[in-house]
């Protein structure tokens, strides 16, 4: 038998590496994850052993991690088409679809069971819930019938803090609800900017992205009124229990960041954009990607000064 | 040639049952380490025996 024969076996029996199992959880989203609910974690005012904390994120992590295999898994078509997705494991035939299913139930099933044994049913009915929303919800349905997909399916993405929160308190609270709305209308802004500059990917794929049912002028002003509503929020958040005088500031200065940048790309047009190449754009994007880490880690910051006295009002 | 020639495939698939192994190691631990906070909390309690009851 020959090297090449063996490779072609390889491909076709999906004989993947333990590298291969790992990238079926998006370990980039992963990361976005485990970081806010951490975060939700940190911020909450009830304490937790820290091997429960440490339980808690890994589970809610792997929760995490089920939903996006069963994502590729339904999206495999999708992720062929798209040059952003065509060296995922399903696409690049490292993986079968049915595995990447068979991984992600057991995962999702394996996360919720755990996190109810480690934390409280409210936390592992969240984590539940969030697979559910993300998977059947976002993937399913709303990512393919309407250019408010990632408006509403945003919302899978923002439960992460919220379960930390529950998995400390046993509930939900108004904080948890204000990091969760954080979240969500981050959301909008931030795939729009990037739907700006990939718009031929999503085009190539059929999805219905803001960019692609209404144009690019039309997702401009989108990406600016959501910019507004989310400042109002996040310098909002501020003064609340979760809030203090040093997330007061990094939300002042982050707002006012990302409402000028988006103003920068609604006063722009089409011909300005393709001359640099969607440099105001994707500058944009980079940003956003800072200001979620800022203000989580600021909220962070406040809860780790409170037993010192300095965190919060 | 020998039949049992080093491929990149049987590398692959070592690594494979190495870090699965190695997750279910740390898996136990966890287990254990979790099981003995929650033992050792103030709020645990023991189900009393038919015994205990009696």
């Amino acid at each position: 038998m020959s090297d090449a024969s063996l490779n072609t076996v390889t491909s076709q029996t999906g004989e993947a590496g333990f590298g291969d199992y790992f990238a079926l959880l998006k370990p980039r989203v992963m990361t976005l994850v485990v970081f806010t609910a951490l975060v939700g974690l940190l911020a909450a005012p009830v304490g937790v052993h820290p091997v429960v904390g440490f339980a808690a994120i890994l589970f809610i992590a792997v929760g995490g991690g089920a939903s996006g295999a069963l994502n590729m898994w339904w999206d495999a078509d999708i992720d062929r088409v798209m040059k952003r997705t065509r060296s995922r494991p399903i696409p690049a035939g490292t993986i079968s679809a049915d595995e990447a299913f068979a991984f992600g139930i057991a995962l999702a099933g394996f996360a919720v069971v755990m996190l109810a044994l480690a934390t409280n049913l409210v936390a592992a009915g969240l984590l539940a819930f969030t697979i559910f929303f993300y998977v059947v919800i976002y993937s399913m349905w709303l990512k393919r019938w309407t250019p408010q997909n990632i408006v509403i399916g945003g919302a899978a993405g923002a439960f992460p803090p919220m379960i930390g929160w529950a998995a400390a308190t046993g509930s939900v609270s108004v904080e948890s609800v204000l990091m969760f709305a954080l979240i969500f209308m981050w959301t909008p802004p931030h795939f729009w900017a990037l739907a700006l500059f990939m718009r031929s990917d999503y085009e190539n794929a059929g999805v219905p992205m803001l960019t692609v049912t209404h144009g690019r002028r039309v997702t401009r002003v989108h990406i600016l009124i959501y910019t507004i509503l989310l400042a109002a929020l996040a310098v909002g958040t501020g003064f609340t229990a979760v809030g203090g005088p040093v997330y007061l500031a990094v939300a002042v200065v982050l707002n006012l960041m990302f409402l000028l940048g988006a103003l920068r790309i609604w006063r722009r047009d089409e011909v300005a954009a393709e001359a640099d190449a969607y440099a105001v754009e994707k500058r944009f994007f980079r940003l956003s990607l800072y200001y979620l880490f800022l203000h989580f880690g600021a909220i962070a910051l406040e809860a780790a000064l409170v037993p010192y006295g300095l965190g919060g009002w | 040639m020998s039949f049992r020639v080093e491929h990149d495939l049987h590398k692959r698939r070592f690594r494979r049952n190495l870090g699965l192994g190695l997750v279910l190691a740390a898996f136990v631990v966890l287990l254990f380490g979790l099981t003995m906070v929650k033992v050792t909390t103030d709020d645990f309690t023991m189900q009393p025996t038919s015994e205990a009851r009696d």
